[in-house]
């Protein structure tokens, strides 16, 4: 006779949505290991907050790399991120009408911090202001 | 069929109970001494520390992605924001989001492999005392690096 597997950690879901969510957890988590830590050499180790400023972020995403990066991390660490206090809010917040209003707060964080970090990657154009500094 | 973490040993064990005395009621004190001596088990540690440094990176996220989003508004708007970010207090924030960071990601791994790799079951104390391992021995640098403008 076979022992069941001990259980350690959160038990796979056996499907719908809590698997693809189990699933993604760890996809995003590999690819976020790679994407964070990269995110952490080049702007904490390398270049320190002391050197960072506006025209560091304009060479950057100067290159559509560095934009198709940044944006991919951003897509990726957000929906981890609110998916992991999806998990913390089915955890501690038990009666019905105040998990419903965290829910609700939190997808609408997620679609409003989605749509302003894609606004602020994707159509940020420098130049709009390096010919206003010019023409002053 | 023998799976593959089954170590076979027998688990079934007997104890002679001894009987208790029964005069005096059981000492239950709900202060914070009761507590004292009692050491979480690692995998306990290990989901504690997973859920607050995700829960500590994903509100650093939410606030960078406010700050980033000044960008689209010029240089003024967002280096004015910039003394956030070079006050000491959130240097020292910094540091504690670079080890949150580093241990989820650690951990991270430790649970993949618990998750897809049978054995590693057998191995999962001395996993969570390998991301504590990599967390410091990756932050340590890091930190000095970081901080290398103030030495």
């Amino acid at each position: 006779m076979s022992t069941p597997r001990p259980s350690v950690g959160r038990e796979r879901p056996s499907g719908g949505f809590e698997l693809y969510s189990w699933y993604f957890f760890r996809i995003s988590g590999l690819l976020l290991i790679f994407l964070a830590i990269t995110h952490v050499i080049i702007m904490h180790v390398i270049n320190t907050v002391d050197r960072i400023d506006w025209n560091f972020v304009a060479n950057r995403w100067h290159s559509p790399f560095w934009r198709g990066f940044d944006w991919l991390m951003l897509f990726l660490a957000l929906l981890h991120g609110l998916n992991g206090a999806r998990l913390a809010i089915d955890d501690y917040i038990r009666p019905r009408p105040w998990r419903i209003a965290a829910y609700s707060v939190l997808w609408t964080v997620a679609i409003i911090f989605l749509v302003i970090g894609s606004i602020a990657i994707l159509t940020f154009n420098p130049e709009a202001f390096r010919q206003a500094a010019m023409g002053s | 069929m023998r799976e593959p973490w089954d170590k076979g040993a027998s688990v079934v064990t007997t104890e002679v109970v001894e009987p208790k005395d029964v005069t005096q009621p059981p000492a239950t004190r709900h202060t914070l001494s009761a507590y004292r001596g009692y050491r979480p088990p690692p995998g306990m540690l290990a989901w504690a520390f997973h859920r607050i440094s995700g829960l500590g990176v994903l509100l650093f996220l939410l606030l960078h992605i406010v700050d980033i989003f000044t960008v689209g508004y010029g240089p003024d708007a967002f280096n004015s924001l910039l003394v956030i970010y070079r006050h000491p207090v959130f240097r020292v924030a910094e540091l504690l989001l670079i080890a949150g960071l580093y241990y989820h990601a650690a951990n991270g791994v430790r649970i993949i492999l618990i998750d897809f790799w049978d054995r590693a079951y057998h191995y999962q104390r001395e996993l969570f005392y390998a991301v504590l391992a990599v967390t410091v021995i990756a932050f340590v640098p890091t930190a000095i690096l970081m901080l290398r403008s103030f030495f």
